[in-house]
């Protein structure tokens, strides 16, 4: 995978428990935004993602979105000339049919975020760091999902308001399985019971997060900084990876259970 | 690559010297043999416009600016140098040098304004500099440009060995002198280090700055070399048609040589040339096909469109964007891919090839 | 006086004809980031289709000028679905096609109906002319007027109370994140093409009126004007457009009156390059 030309992502293969939060991990670099953007159908990609079962990594963006995913991208992807209330319903999804989700849920997300209530009509570009995070994670609250992707929420944002967005992911799990990017490991360590680690394109750890962060020289190989390692064992050409696909393309096969 | 293969582009050359001694019929291609002076003037324009076509590339295709702007340059040689000579009473050679700084001059002042802003905004504002350009021709300020009769060269000023029909091989040898000058000058800037800062503002610019280098100077620096050679150009238009006319500076002549440059493949070294040469040659028999009895006697369904050789180059340009990406140079290697990937199907299952760690490919 | 009063609304009336045009390419732009070098095309498709209707085919005038938006409006949709759509991956190549629509269609229809200005039909209810504060003004600029008058209002309503308006203002800002939150937004791009179309179009037909008559080409020479709105009003902003569009048609005919034919034209060039200067980003940058 080629992301301006600086990046290439090849072999990743892991899956998202079907209960709870699932943390992807991985240096800066690594591949971990490229690939919940391949995932969302936001970057050309090849292989297989598989939701509850059904494959949806032919589908174009919006149809990925309407299976039942939530992302909070890594910039967080607020519009800042909307006001709250205008990206909150920017988000509202309609339903055909009717049999499956319902309403829009407001009275969860402005449980969690009383404060998105009190600034409805205000411009969420003039918002602060923090706020804009719950915009963002509330976006994918209004929902009823099947899967909520958070990239890197906590990032730049001050520790009490971390552990305002950690403790609302966590809530979010009990419903929801999340897939959290995250390089803050205390609070890996807090939420995620399984992790997959990508290292240069790739996977090179999957496993249980507590075990993967007792292993410190593990850890420090995966995770840790200093010089670049170069990882043990060769490439993985993921199982059901469609054979000789020019490297442009990530090769991603993620599987969530229902 | 052969290093005598390299040498390949010398023999066309001898080829295009020798052509005004030929008397070589070619039917359907030139009206009469290939020494004629009609045919000399066609193949000369054609030329031209081929050369014009790669200079103007060397900002479209080597460094990624869509400039659309461009004629106003090729305007500025044009009547800079006729001008000269009406106006200032300068001999062709001196009035020729006047046209061409008048053109790098002005390059330079236009475009050290509109490369201050990137993407659709420059091209925009190249269009507008361009537009005023043309509006300022059409309107004859002081009667100086002759409005929309334009201004013939005197005669009394240009080298008696450039008039008259008996020498179309001097203005055609001329011409073939100006493409060798454009494409070497091309081939030589694209080849300099300040050519692969061009082609890494084309992939993206922002890299460029992160390696802490300036874009704007090196743009600038594109804008200026591209604007002269077309400047150039106008000199060699004034010769081989005795005058300028204000058709020269209008929009529609940008969109032509981006006509040709995209028809021809953006880009590439001979691309331009190739798509500069058939699109003059087409518009030249477009025009006799369209005034042709052929065509009179058609049903009007077909004869509207076919009667109008604009319509005709821009639903070809539409085609060529579409089927065609990567233009008329791009299409050997579109055919050698589709014939190999029918040849060899990929079996699947095969393990992916193992990535060459950070290359970008 | 009364000079000053007829350039005015002379003015405000041409900037009503660019707004008609620069609208629906600012709205274009800002969403999809298509430079639409066939919008010229899609205005003279309108006022050859309201001349037609008016002329050939005797309709009367107020049949002809929705007929003739509607025309354009289904030219623009066209456009975009067979060949804007299948190029979404390569922004480039759909300014090139649009490019190659613009050249096309001005000469389809000089193929059709020839190179010279047709006589544009003028109802007599539009034909006469008003007085205002001691000066004689033809009734078609105050149409033009109203015409961009109730475009702005509709779109800025369009815009600030509708789920596809709140689509189209977030589409501005990041088309992607847009997709990400499970809207289709292709559905948006051919609404803003219908929208600028009929935009485009009835400023053909009103066009019509205020110059007194239709040629192939008078859609490519006002494309030009309108560009050079959008950049000042900066790209994706109606109001901007708006406030652009006066300024250029005011600046345009009192400087033309009162520096000499020309002049104006080139004054409009000169102030794009000096606000590009001083504002890259156009008068608001922002979509309002």
């Amino acid at each position: 995978m080629v992301i301006d030309g600086l990046h290439i992502l090849h072999g990743v293969d892991f899956d998202v428990a079907s209960a709870g939060v699932t943390a992807l991990l991985g240096r800066n670099g690594a591949g971990k935004t490229t690939t919940v953007k391949a995932v969302m159908g936001l970057v050309p990609r090849t292989g297989s993602i598989r939701l509850s079962g059904a494959e949806i990594s032919s589908l174009s963006t919006h149809l990925v979105v309407r299976h039942g995913i939530g992302y909070a991208p890594e910039d967080r992807g607020i519009f800042a000339g909307l006001t709250v209330a205008e990206n909150l319903r920017l988000a509202e999804r309609e339903v055909r049919g009717g049999a499956e989700a319902g309403e829009p849920n407001y009275a969860l997300v402005h449980e969690l975020f009383p404060e998105l209530k009190a600034r409805a009509g205000q411009l969420a570009g003039t918002l602060s760091g923090g706020q804009q995070q719950m915009v963002a994670i509330g976006r994918t609250l209004l929902n009823r999902n099947r899967l909520i992707i958070a990239d890197e929420p906590t990032k730049g944002l001050a520790p009490k308001i971390v552990s305002e967005v950690a403790e609302v992911l966590a809530r979010a799990a009990e419903a929801v399985p999340v897939l959290l990017v995250e390089q803050n490991l205390a609070l890996v360590r807090r939420l995620a019971g399984t992790c997959a680690v990508l290292a240069d394109g790739r996977t090179a750890h999957r496993g249980d997060t507590a075990e993967l962060l007792a292993d410190e020289e593990a850890a420090r190989r995966l995770l840790g900084v200093g010089s670049r390692h170069p990882l043990a064992g060769g490439p993985r050409s993921s199982s059901t990876s469609s054979a000789a696909s020019p490297a442009a393309t990530p090769v991603v096969t993620t599987e969530v259970r229902p | 690559m052969h290093a005598a293969l390299r040498w390949w582009p010398i023999a066309p050359l001898i080829t295009l010297l020798v052509a005004p001694y030929s008397a070589l019929p070619v039917p359907g291609l030139l009206d009469g043999p290939l020494g004629s002076p009609g045919s000399l003037q066609l193949i000369a324009l054609c030329l031209l416009y081929g050369a014009l076509a790669t200079g103007y590339d060397l900002l479209l295709g080597r460094t990624g600016l869509l400039s659309f702007g461009h004629a106003l340059y090729f305007a500025t040689g044009l009547y800079g140098t006729d001008l000269g000579m009406l106006e200032l009473r300068l001999p062709f050679a001196a009035a020729a040098a006047f046209g061409v700084a008048c053109t790098a001059l002005l390059a330079l002042l236009l475009g050290s304004v509109s490369l201050r802003v990137t993407g659709i905004g420059f091209s925009m504002v190249t269009l507008a500099f361009a537009q005023a350009g043309a509006i300022l021709v059409q309107r004859n300020p002081g009667g100086v440009t002759g409005g929309e009769e334009g201004r013939s060269a005197p005669a009394e000023l240009l080298p008696s060995g450039l008039l008259g029909i008996e020498n179309t091989a001097n203005l055609y040898w001329i011409a073939v002198g100006y493409l060798v000058l454009t494409v070497a000058a091309v081939h030589w800037a694209v080849h300099s280090p300040a050519g692969r800062v061009w082609e890494g503002i084309k992939e993206n610019e922002r890299r460029v700055e992160v390696l802490g280098l300036r874009p704007y100077g090196y743009k600038l620096v594109a804008f200026v070399l591209s604007g002269a050679l077309a400047g150039v150009g106008g000199v060699v238009y004034l010769l081989l048609t005795g005058g300028a006319t204000p058709q020269a500076a209008g929009s529609d002549a940008t969109l032509a040589l981006l006509v040709m440059v995209v028809l021809g493949g953006t880009g590439t070294r001979w691309g331009p040339l190739l798509g500069g040469v058939l699109y003059t040659w087409a518009g030249h028999r477009l025009g006799d096909l369209a005034n042709s009895n052929a065509v009179a006697d058609l049903p009007a369904v077909l004869r509207v469109p076919l009667s109008q050789p604009l319509f005709l180059l821009g639903a070809l340009f539409v085609a060529v964007v579409y089927l065609l990406p990567g233009g008329l140079a791009g299409l050997p290697a579109r055919i050698r891919a589709a014939r190999s990937a029918r040849s060899v199907r990929t079996p699947t299952g095969v393990p992916a090839a193992r990535p060459t760690g950070g290359t970008p490919a | 006086m009364d000079t000053v009063v007829l350039l005015s609304c002379t003015g405000l009336g041409l900037g009503a004809l660019y707004f008609l045009v620069a609208s629906g390419l600012s709205l274009i732009f800002g969403l999809m980031d298509v430079l639409n070098f066939a919008h010229g095309a899609l205005l003279s498709i309108g006022a050859y289709a309201t001349w037609w209707a008016g002329t050939e085919a005797g309709f009367s005038f107020w049949l002809a000028v929705p007929f003739g938006t509607l025309v354009g409006t289904a030219a623009a949709v066209m456009l975009e679905l067979f060949l804007i759509r299948p190029l979404y991956s390569r922004p480039r190549d759909q300014i090139l096609a649009t490019v190659g629509v613009g050249l096309a269609v001005p000469a389809l229809l000089m193929g059709i109906w020839g190179a010279d200005a047709r006589p544009f039909p003028q109802p007599a209810l539009l034909a006469g002319t008003w007085h205002v504060l001691g000066a004689t003004v033809p009734v078609n600029r105050f149409v033009l007027l109203a015409a961009a008058a109730l475009l702005l209002l509709t779109l800025r309503l369009f815009l600030a109370r509708t789920r596809y308006g709140l689509i189209v203002r977030a589409g501005v800002e990041d088309r992607a994140m847009v997709t990400a939150l499970g809207i289709d937004v292709r559905r948006a791009f051919t609404l803003v093409f219908a929208i600028g179309g009929a935009a485009a179009a009835l400023g053909g037909a009103l066009g019509g009126l205020y110059f007194g008559s239709v040629n192939p080409g008078q859609g490519t020479s006002l494309l030009i004007f309108a560009f050079v709105v959008v950049v000042m009003g900066g790209m994706g902003s109606v109001t901007g457009a708006a406030a652009a569009s006066a300024g250029v048609g005011l600046v345009q005919q009192f400087a033309n009156y009162y520096t000499g034919t020309g002049l104006g034209d080139l004054s409009v060039v000169v102030l794009l390059a000096v606000l590009l200067l001083v504002r890259p980003r156009g008068l608001t940058g922002r979509l309002a």
